[in-house]
């Protein structure tokens, strides 16, 4: 079963309709002992960094935390991915997991923010995430911040510069764009990270 | 790199497709969940449903089309039309939507789009302006209530301000050019366009492939909403986005 994690920032209704129509059993979820015992773990999230204390008063950032620990795989979505580095400049105070080193970013004043639409995938190497998705795949993004091209990016997308539109490394993945909404694309990712 | 998206939209009204479909061909039957499916499956980027009668007695109909349309629709989807409180937006979204336009409501009470940011992020707060040409003077008068009631506000100014309060896009309707077919009104859209940092979505007008390159040209637009010329499949969305390369703008391919 995975658990969609609930924390009351924005809606889930795409996310947990994507995984019913690809036949993947899934709940939503805020209570932090059913995602302790999912087989997999999703953090969506849209919004503001600064949503995500939410995930600490309620237990849920223990119970994923526990989880990772014990090797559950975790795809973080949008400010769910971002939420995986140390921080975020758009709410400094606010602790990510820190599974990445460094911290979110905006995007340079010179491009419009937020980056809204269709854009493309440069695939980095081997990602059991992105497995069967070319590179160039068009894929959809709306967001303000972002994570830096790191070790582990596995994507990078252009806009203002390149910056990580996929990240991955062992059970833990992370994807900047919005899988839900990204056609066929979007609709195999998720597949992929349901047969691992 | 990033897109133009080009957007079809569906006017619906207790349940069916209206605006410009009746003569379709029996395929679509003015069904809003396959005329979606079928624009998504023909390249659409997005999908935008505006309930044009937004009456109390449709608020059911609404959701239940919403949720039909949404439930194998894995594109952006976006549903206006009678939304006046948090608690609309947020029966639009448990029924699929991923963004609410709100019009007229976010006139009478601006705090409704900080509410709906608030809730569920900027990106699902989309603010639709529809603006008409003042006389001589060079500025562009919103309108509200489907165009009905003149609202006195400059629509470059109330653009300002709905991004100031949260708007995640501004959905830009010239009055002045919807339904014609002659094109696009490049100049209003480049004017509110020029004026905020969020997307500005421009509708009203479209008739063929050249209007939208001027759009995303002269109009300075980031996306392009458009109904009639998709339903009577004047204009296919592969035929489109192939003219758009070729005048060298990015688009999303295959569709």
């Amino acid at each position: 079963m995975i658990a969609i994690v609930d924390y009351k920032a924005g809606n889930l209704t795409s996310v947990k309709k994507a995984f019913d129509h690809i036949g993947a059993e899934a709940v939503v979820t805020s209570d932090p002992d059913v995602v302790v015992k999912a087989d997999k773990i999703v953090l969506p999230g849209v919004g503001h960094f600064s949503a995500t204390c939410v995930l600490s008063n309620a237990g849920l950032r223990d119970a994923i935390a526990e989880s990772i620990q014990q090797k559950v795989p975790y795809l973080g979505i949008c400010v769910g991915m971002q939420w995986m580095m140390e921080s975020s400049k758009e709410a400094p105070s606010v602790k990510g997991l820190g599974v990445w080193a460094g911290a979110c970013e905006h995007f340079p004043a010179e491009v419009k923010a937020p980056h809204v639409g269709w854009n493309q995938l440069e695939i980095r190497g081997e990602s059991r995430l992105l497995k069967g998705i070319p590179s160039e795949s068009f894929v959809y993004f709306t967001h303000s911040y972002r994570v830096p091209v790191i070790e582990d990016t596995v994507a990078a997308t252009e806009y203002g510069g390149r910056f990580s539109a996929a990240v991955e490394r062992d059970h833990l993945f992370g994807v900047q764009f919005h899988p839900e909404k990204s056609g066929a694309v979007g609709l195999r990712l998720l597949e992929n990270f349901c047969s691992l | 790199m990033l897109t133009k998206r080009i957007i079809a939209c569906l006017d619906v009204t207790a349940g069916r497709v209206v605006k410009g479909i009746q003569f379709l061909n029996l395929r679509d039957a003015g069904d809003p969940a396959e005329l979606a499916a079928a624009h998504s499956a023909a390249g659409a980027d997005e999908v935008v449903l505006l309930d044009i009668s937004a009456t109390h007695e449709n608020r059911e109909t609404l959701v239940d089309t919403v949720r039909r349309a949404a439930r194998e629709l894995f594109i952006p989807f976006t549903v206006g039309g009678g939304i006046r409180t948090l608690q609309n937006a947020g029966e639009i979204f448990d029924a699929g939507a991923d963004k609410v336009s709100i019009n007229s409501a976010a006139i009478a009470d601006p705090t409704l789009i900080t509410q709906i940011a608030n809730r569920f992020g900027s990106q699902a707060a989309i603010v639709a302006v529809d603006a008409k040409r003042s006389n001589g003077s060079g500025k562009f008068e919103v309108f509200t209530h489907g165009g009905r009631k003149s609202s006195g506000l400059d629509a470059v100014e109330w653009a300002k301000e709905a991004e100031k309060r949260g708007a995640g896009e501004i959905l830009l309707t010239s009055m002045d050019r919807d339904g014609t077919g002659i094109g696009f009104d490049c100049e209003l859209t480049a004017a509110v366009g020029d004026a905020v940092r969020i997307p500005v979505i421009a509708s009203g007008g479209a008739g063929g492939a050249q209007h939208f390159v001027e759009v995303f040209g002269d109009g300075h637009a980031d996306a392009a909403l458009a109904a009639s010329i998709f339903h009577f499949g004047l204009s296919s969305f592969s035929d489109l986005k192939q003219q758009l390369q070729t005048a060298g703008f990015p688009v999303r391919f295959p569709c």
